[in-house]
């Protein structure tokens, strides 16, 4: 048994207990305690471990069926180690925040953790995507259930999301099967992801053929990740969600659509990713992230609109570096998963905070809460600061990398647009991108400035937390921190992880 | 090289270390955190001066930060040569005589420790800038210099005002950044590496010098790019607006941010990639001319100003756009482009010079707004002269060498620029000249005002000289405005002093500059004596060209009436189209969805999951299976 089995099904384990009358809040700590615990220590070893296996480490096999061919099998590689990592400590903080809630907060807390761990560790597609969907199920129902603003509102946010998302998964399904079939040779079908690559590697689709699958697979994982012009679903869900949920699925979930592009997608299909139409497809939407979804947060008045629209606006960045393609640009998108998922969930942690204790979020209504509540001023300020990209903390590290990554002249093609003198589509779209850094700066910081700093209005007032409510902030923090100084220690765990993923830039 | 690494770690984490512990521990600490802070700052200096001896090309290599074997790598890497040296002293030199004057000026302050974490974090941020060997490590420090920046103007947080401006400035500087980040990844795409050494030689014979050759263009806005990074920190036109609202920061932040160091960073930068600039002499005209034309504005609208602050943060705007003017003329001249080490430069000259005098007038003005208890209207004060002499004399030698006053460092540095503007550009010469003369014309009105004459207000008859922790500083300061240009003092302190021709004819330069600053001086003192009230009213110079005005007109309708029309459009079409519509469409269609829409989410949920399944099934088990 591997120990990335123990570390998907404990807090599935974990949360059927709680169903059953455990004590919610003690098992669901001490749970998201021991998966941190044991994520980290498998991270640490991981370099050791997936030195000679090309790239993939702790991976364990259980064959289910033999043809078709699935099978129950965990391996994590570098991307997949960063986004377990990612997952325990956003659960870790998420779980800890919530107080006096019922017991199901815990239990859907858990069971999108297992989720999601499930398909970031999964090697098999048919479990990658079966994971997926069993987090997205208590997403909708705490949505549903325990959303804010009136019973009408939540249900209707609730229905939305699950069409939206039902609609997107089965997209990617039609993908995925596609993808599944052609690859399949000899009269057997495999959903194991190795398997796949394997043949990929050895005897890849004409290119004719990759490029429809890829644009499916981009429209169905694009969807999960609110690809503009499929996003409409995530700003409501988002704001709507509470707490725990909209911590756990704008930070980690949202990332899978991202990590399968990633990790299924470019891998299996180089070609397609690289055919004109669709990079010139995936370019133009990932620009209306960037600067319709940039316009639209503007445009916001209260804070948890304006960090759920800011959310879908940055997934604009991730869809840029998967655009680049380059070795940089892809280690940079996967270090701005983690990072993005960070800060975003420490922005909505803060941001259920003072739902709870000021009853508005509505920036007219706010002010000058520096001076009642420091701490959290503080706090916040590293989620801001991070989320719009500045040195020292974790989300800079991927943008730039990000960036360079598009400015990488590959070799033909280095001459080909400086023989033009001028950009391709790629660099422009990079532009708008940086462009894109001035206006969150311009939301983020009015925002703060709305919230934190002038004077209070009357009857407003907040305090800073207890200091055990304090720890899953300061973790988030310091996480931003750390990360954002010391981006190599994650660098180090994708070293291996592009070897195969490289494509060509455009 | 013979320099001992821990030397360049202290001097650059020192001071990061100290940040993050007042940080952490500010509860604790208390009014420590005022002592670490100091002690730092004054280590640094020591640090600073052993290295002044000891200076070379090659960087050293500090720390990773990216590093991707073989493909990309963007290191802490410093490099101490003479420019970086140089620069060192300053920043380490006026931080710590900053420290120290805050010690008497914030002694009141509640929040102390936050104000003295932030300015170790500055000290830290504005090290590595002028340490960086590549720009993604400059790009990086010139970032926390805004972040911190940030934090002191707006230190008062509670006043509205305070928080406007500090965000002002942080945005202002991120539009700046925006094109010194296209510049630099411009630059980076064609040469693969974006380290100084690796630029100027790819300039020389690499993939630079065949883009420069083949595409001027690229080159152009290339350079233009890194070009508009300056713009935003030096607060050139038009990205100016920000500097003078930073003043509302406590004052010996505005003297050593916003007067001597920071807001210089620009110019640092240009100077340390003017190999680029001169690569484009389209850039180099550009450069040229817009800090030309901001130093003239600039001047003009000081004029009008009757904060003391504000006077001298638009000075500072005028004497940026000589250092920037400087920039461009020193890059049109191949010889100097490239050789500012053994040529010197007159823009960092000034630079050098200017951080001094400019300094000790801002600490001078804070001193007189802590003795007037917070009183910055200069016709509210009045005679301070006396009551205040120490103060009065060393703000009298600080204007002195600001005005260029033959003997002060000023005139020295100020000659330079206009001698190589007389060289390069007459247009831009003229610019020069005229601007010493208002700049003469409005320290005068300003020292007049404040300092002579009779107590207009209470605050002023009541005002009295300041501790002497305050004192030391200004004496400190004025010493170095005195000496500073003095070839041992420059040539000792790596100054890049350049070499100045008296071959012009009859002097011709030298005599212009004195000319305009007695017409200059001569016009403000007689103008201005024993006045109670402006004698002069000029509205567009009184309210800044307008350009505030105009830039909120743009915000207004440009960025957030559009931002509402985008917002609207987006629901109506991806919001309308992609989602509503069809899911109308299909619930008009079919009655069982009704059914699902009366609310059982968990009824629905299930049946995604059954669905889920049952369509595998199909592709799995009932489609012919491939490869038949």
């Amino acid at each position: 048994m591997s120990l990335l089995e123990i570390v998907i099904l404990l807090p599935l384990l974990a949360a059927i207990a709680i169903a059953f009358g455990s004590p919610a809040r003690v098992t669901a700590v001490t749970t998201s305690v021991i998966n941190l615990a044991i994520v980290i220590w498998l991270a640490l070893g991981f370099g050791a471990v997936s030195r000679d296996t090309d790239g993939y480490a702790y991976v364990f096999k259980r064959i289910m069926l033999d043809n078709p061919s699935i099978g129950f099998g965990v391996g994590a590689d570098g991307v997949a180690m960063i986004m377990a990592l990612l997952t325990v400590v956003v659960t870790f903080a998420a779980i800890w925040q919530i107080v006096d809630k019922p017991a199901s907060y815990y239990t859907a807390s858990l069971l999108i953790s297992a989720g999601a761990l499930g398909a970031f560790l999964s090697t098999d597609l048919f479990f990658l995507y079966a994971f997926h969907e069993l987090a997205l199920i208590p997403t909708f129902l705490m949505i549903g259930l325990y959303g804010h603003g009136d019973a009408a509102h939540r249900r209707a946010v609730a229905w939305k999301t699950t069409i939206y998302l039902g609609a997107g998964s089965l997209v990617l399904l039609a993908g995925l099967a596609w993808l599944v079939l052609e690859y399949s040779g000899g009269g057997k079908l495999t959903f194991d992801l190795m398997a796949l690559r394997a043949q990929a590697a050895s005897a890849p689709l004409d290119a004719a053929k990759q490029a429809p699958i890829f644009f499916i697979l981009l429209v169905g994982f694009g969807t999960l990740v609110s690809l503009f012009p499929f996003h409409s679903w995530a700003a409501p869900a988002y704001a709507t969600a509470p707490t725990p949920i909209a911590m756990l699925h704008s930070g980690v979930l949202k990332k899978f659509g991202l990590f399968g592009l990633i990790r299924i997608a470019l891998p299996l299909l180089p070609a397609g990713a690289t055919t004109p139409w669709v990079q010139q497809a995936l370019i133009w939407m990932l620009v209306g992230n960037i600067l319709v979804m940039g316009f639209v947060t503007l445009n916001q008045n209260r804070l948890d609109d304006l960090l759920a629209n800011s959310s879908v606006m940055h997934m604009g960045y991730l869809f840029l570096g998967i655009a680049a393609g380059t070795q940089v640009a892809l280690n940079g998108a996967v270090l701005l998963m983690f990072a993005h998922g960070i800060s975003i969930a420490l922005l909505f942690a803060l941001c259920g905070r003072m739902r709870n204790q000021l009853g508005t979020l509505e920036f007219a209504k706010l002010g000058g809460l520096a001076s009642h509540a420091p701490f959290i001023a503080v706090i916040f300020a590293f989620g801001a600061f991070a989320s719009i990209g500045l040195p020292g903390l974790a989300n800079f590290a991927g943008e730039l990398m990000i960036f360079v990554g598009c400015f990488q002249f590959s070799d033909p093609l280095k001459h080909a647009v400086l023989e033009a003198g001028g950009f391709g589509p790629l660099q422009w779209a990079a532009v708008a991108g940086l462009w894109g850094v001035v206006i969150s700066a311009v939301y983020m910081l009015r925002a703060w400035r709305k919230i934190f700093q002038g004077s209070a209005a009357s009857g407003l007032f907040m305090s800073d937390p207890l200091r055990g409510q304090r720890l899953p902030l300061i973790v988030l923090a310091v996480v931003l921190l750390v990360c954002g100084c010391y981006p190599g220690f994650l660098l180090g765990l994708l070293k291996a992880a592009f070897g195969v993923a490289k494509v060509a830039a455009l | 090289m013979s320099y001992p690494p821990p030397l360049l770690n202290i001097v650059l984490f020192l001071p990061f270390l100290v940040a993050v512990v007042i940080l952490c521990l500010h509860r604790v600490l208390k009014g420590a955190s005022v002592i670490l802070s100091v002690a730092s700052a004054t280590t640094c200096f020591i640090c600073s001066l052993m290295m002044l001896g000891n200076v070379g090309e090659t960087p050293f290599h500090l720390m990773d930060f990216i590093h991707i074997d073989g493909v990309f790598e963007a290191g802490i890497d410093a490099v101490v040569d003479k420019q970086s040296a140089g620069m060192l002293f300053i920043v380490t030199f006026i931080g710590m005589l900053v420290h120290w004057f805050s010690i008497g000026y914030m002694k009141d302050d509640e929040a102390q420790p936050r104000y003295f974490g932030a300015l170790s974090l500055f000290m830290f941020s504005m090290t590595g800038i002028v340490l960086a060997a590549n720009l993604f490590m400059m790009f990086i420090f010139w970032e926390l210099v805004g972040l911190s920046s940030f934090l002191l103007i707006g230190h008062w947080f509670h006043k509205s005002s305070a928080a406007e401006a500090a965000n002002k400035a942080f945005l202002t500087n991120r539009i700046g950044d925006f094109g010194f980040m296209i510049g630099i990844l411009m630059l980076f795409g064609v040469s693969g590496s974006v380290s100084f050494e690796d630029l100027k030689s790819s300039l020389e014979s690499g993939n630079l010098h065949a883009i420069a050759a083949a595409h001027p263009t690229f080159m152009t806005i290339a350079a233009l790019g890194l070009f508009m990074g300056a713009v935003g920190k030096s607060a050139q036109m038009p990205l100016h607006v920000w500097l003078p609202d930073a003043m509302e920061g406590p004052t010996p932040v505005s003297a050593l941010i916003h007067a001597a160091t920071m807001v210089a960073a620009g110019v640092y930068m240009l100077v340390r990639v003017s190999f680029i600039i001169a690569a484009s002499p389209l850039a180099c005209e550009i450069v040229a001319g817009v800090g030309g034309v901001t130093a003239l504005m600039a001047a003009l609208m000081a004029t009008q100003q009757n904060d003391i602050k504000r006077v001298l943060a638009y000075s500072t705007l005028s004497q940026l756009g000589y250092m920037v003017m400087a920039v461009g003329l020193v890059a049109m001249d191949p010889v100097h482009a490239n050789h500012p080490d053994s040529v010197g430069h007159p823009g960092m000259f000034h630079l050098y010079t200017h951080a001094f005098f400019k300094a000790l007038l801002f600490l001078g003005s804070g001193a007189v707004i802590y003795a007037c208890h917070h009183e910055q209207d200069i016709w509210k004060m009045g005679g301070l002269r006396k009551y205040m002499p120490v103060t009065f004399w060393t703000f009298a030698i600080g204007t002195a060498a600001l005005m260029g006053v033959p003997g002060l460092s000023g005139f020295v540095s100020k000659e330079g620029i206009l001698d190589i503007a007389y060289t390069e550009c007459k247009w831009l010469f003229t610019i020069g000249v005229v601007t010493a003369g208002l700049t003469a014309f409005y320290m005068t009105r300003l020292v007049v005002v404040a300092f002579l004459g009779k107590a207009r207000s209470e605050g002023a008859k009541h005002a009295s000289e300041v501790p002497l922790i305050m004192l030391v500083p200004l004496a400190a300061l004025a010493i170095m405005s005195i000496i500073s240009a003095l070839p041992s003092v420059a040539n000792g302190l790596n100054a890049l002093k350049p070499v100045v021709e008296h071959a012009h004819e009859g002097h011709v330069v030298m005599i212009c500059s004195l000319i305009a600053l007695v017409v200059g001086a001569g016009g403000g003192f007689t103008l201005y004596r024993n006045r109670d009230s402006d004698p002069v009213s000029i509205k567009l110079f009184a309210n800044k060209f307008y350009i505030d005005e105009f830039y909120a007109g743009v915000i207004k309708y440009g960025q957030d009436r559009v931002a509402w029309v985008v917002n609207a459009l987006e629901q109506i079409f991806a919001d309308g189209l992609v989602a509503r519509l069809p899911a109308a469409i299909v619930s008009k269609l079919g009655s069982q969805l009704r059914v699902l829409q009366s609310g059982r989410m968990q009824a629905y949920t299930f049946l995604l999951g059954a669905g889920v399944l049952f369509v595998i099934y199909i592709l799995v088990f009932v489609l012919p299976a491939p490869g038949h």
